[in-house]
């Protein structure tokens, strides 16, 4: 007669096995948490610290006026955001199409060396030291037309966004059922439409997480715009001409010899990281659809 | 795309005069009878002498039968004896799989649908496809899946002629009365029986003259599995059907003809009921009383 309790021979556990059991339970689940904890509060204490070093310093006058003579007091960062947004838009504009239109191809027209081959310069290529990038932009730009410009840098963080947009819409196209795919097909939609209208679209989600990844991380690059932007301290918006960028300015700022250029650093960063959740927030909700939670 | 009907005629002759030929040159065991048992002038969807290959592995092999005109056509036969694969050839969905590829004819209405001047597309439009899995668009409402032939071919008319042809595919499907109130919910949402009605539903709406179902029920409880039989009886007064199916009492109850396969060949294909009560061949014998398969 089989008990609760258990003997051999029955399917009930033994109370000492149950234990035991329970025992792994509780450490798997407690190591998790407390592995989860650990990168959360990594995260928290970074914003946290930069949020407290640099949200005293933000003011009106901080966001809308440009920088002021070094050493003086008073001036802003308007020039340095507005400088970013440009320099990432075009970016985005320039590589985005190319790293998706790449990951279409190779996934929807499959020739398995292709593919190894296209995903093996991909990793290559997202593994290039973004101060290597900047100097192939400065040799392939900034040399032959003679001057730093915005064309330059927004070249140089293309470079950078285009393997991480093809890897994600890699993975985000693979992803998608093949059955959604054949369900076009069989309805007798040519094959771009089925891709276009219907694979990317089932794909955008992930589509999107890419791209916000790839920005943020182009918006965080300072390396591939010292030789390529250079900087610029007056306002300026025409990309044939030296732009000024968040980063920049928190590098130029951060190792200068005025505590007021430290202050500005901090809130520069906190600006920075600001823009960077302010566009992954417009993002989601422009491409939201009213099919998602 | 229509030919005069003659030419039908002529072509259905041919393959007529050609099959035994064929079957003696090449030493295959091919039942003479196969194309017989279906008069010239009810044979809608003419196969002859189809194969198929995944690479090297030949699923399909040397098939040759034809399809009543608005009959239904079971196809049966023990796992992987290559249902799908034919079905697929039928609507030149096979092609669309990596290094699959197709030799011998079909011939709708006189025409070969392999012929190098036909367009694929085109075929996919009259010869609709029902999958074993319901597959509706997840980015879709109820009446945007239904409407998704016209929707993805960017197809122009009237929203009162959409809205009604989306109400009269629905009502074919029978599930007009459960979704009327919610077309705008998004197909995901439906039961499986009903997001199989909604794929059948989809099917219907860019007008058909033949539809093919692979495994329609397998995901389904009895119920509604009830209903689509129902359905398919329905249909076939209208268009032509030909349904892949595991299951034996199934091809009994909704079929008028059924084939029987085995290893990518067709042993015997006749009327349901002389297949079901006197089968020619003993391997159908077998596979129909359970003896394997
Ligand atoms: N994508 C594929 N690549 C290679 N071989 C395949 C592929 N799909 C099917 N095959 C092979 O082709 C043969 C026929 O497959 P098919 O799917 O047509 O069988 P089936 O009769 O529909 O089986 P089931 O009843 O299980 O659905 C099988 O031997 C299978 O291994
Ligand atoms: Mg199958």
């Amino acid at each position: 007669m089989a008990t609760l309790t258990g003997r051999r021979g029955s399917f009930a556990a033994t109370r000492g096995e149950i234990r035991k059991r329970r025992i792994i339970d509780r450490l798997m689940v407690g190591s998790m948490i407390a592995v989860t904890a650990l990168v959360c509060s990594v995260l928290f204490i970074i914003i946290a610290y930069i949020f407290y070093r640099g949200v005293s310093y933000i003011n009106w006058e901080f966001l809308t006026s440009n920088p002021r003579p070094v050493g003086s007091e008073g001036g802003g960062i308007v020039n340095a955001i507005v400088g970013s947004l440009i320099l990432v838009g075009i970016a985005s504009v320039m590589a985005v199409p190319v790293g998706v239109g790449a990951a279409i191809f190779i996934g929807e027209f499959p020739s398995p060396r292709l593919q190894r081959a296209v995903r093996f310069m991909a990793d290559v290529l997202t593994g290039v030291p973004s101060i290597v990038v900047g100097l192939f932009a400065y040799a392939l730009i900034v040399e032959p037309t003679g001057t730093f410009s915005g064309w330059a840098g927004s070249a140089a963080l293309g470079f950078i966004i285009v393997p991480i947009v093809l890897i994600t819409a890699q993975e985000a196209l693979r992803l998608v059922p093949g059955s959604l795919r054949e369900a076009a097909l069989a309805l007798g939609v040519p094959r771009w439409r089925v891709i276009m209208l219907v694979v990317v679209p089932a794909a955008r989600r992930a589509l999107l997480t890419g791209l916000i990844l790839a920005t943020a991380r182009a918006l965080g690059e300072t390396a591939p715009l010292i030789f390529t932007t250079l900087g610029n301290n007056f306002w300026n918006t025409d990309p044939s001409r030296p732009l000024s960028a968040l980063p920049l300015v928190i590098y130029r700022y951060a190792v200068g010899p005025y505590q007021e250029e430290h202050r500005q650093a901090w809130a520069a960063a906190f600006m920075l990281l600001a823009v960077v959740f302010f566009i992954s927030l417009m993002t989601r909700v422009v491409f939201r659809s009213r099919y998602e939670e | 795309m229509a030919q005069p009907q003659a030419t039908g005629q002529q072509q259905t002759e041919r393959t007529n005069g050609a099959q035994p030929v064929n079957g003696m040159q090449f030493g295959i065991d091919v039942k003479p009878g196969m194309i017989d048992v279906v008069p010239d002038e009810e044979a809608r969807l003419i196969v002859r002498n189809v194969h198929a290959y995944y690479g090297e592995a030949h699923a399909v092999k040397d098939i040759t039968f034809a399809m009543r005109s608005r009959k239904v056509t079971a196809i049966i036969g023990p796992s992987g004896c290559g249902k799908s694969t034919l079905l697929r050839c039928m609507n030149r969905m096979h092609e669309e799989q990596r290094a699959a590829r197709v030799e011998g004819q079909i011939i709708l209405d006189g025409e070969n649908i392999y012929d190098r001047s036909v367009d694929p597309v085109l075929v996919r439009r009259r010869i609709g496809m029902v999958f074993q899995k319901p597959n509706p668009f997840p980015t879709m409402s109820i009446a945007d899946n239904v409407l998704a032939g016209y929707k993805l071919n960017r197809v122009r008319a009237g929203k009162g002629d959409l809205a009604e042809r989306c109400e009269v595919a629905l009502r074919r499907a029978a599930l007009w009365d459960e979704v009327k109130d919610q077309l705008n919910r998004p197909g995901t949402d439906l039961s499986g029986g009903q997001q199989q009605r909604l794929c059948i539903a989809r099917s219907l709406a860019v007008d058909p003259e033949i539809l093919l179902m692979d495994e329609p029920c397998s995901a389904l409880d009895p119920l509604a599995t009830a209903r689509i039989e129902d359905l398919v009886k329905e249909l076939s007064q209208e268009i032509t059907v030909v349904i892949v199916t595991h299951n034996m009492q199934q091809a009994a109850r909704v079929s008028d003809m059924t084939a029987f396969m085995l290893l990518g060949r067709m042993i015997e294909y006749g009327p349901t009921t002389d297949m079901f009560t006197t089968p020619r061949d003993e391997r159908t014998e077998a596979y129909i009383t359970g003896r394997f398969g």
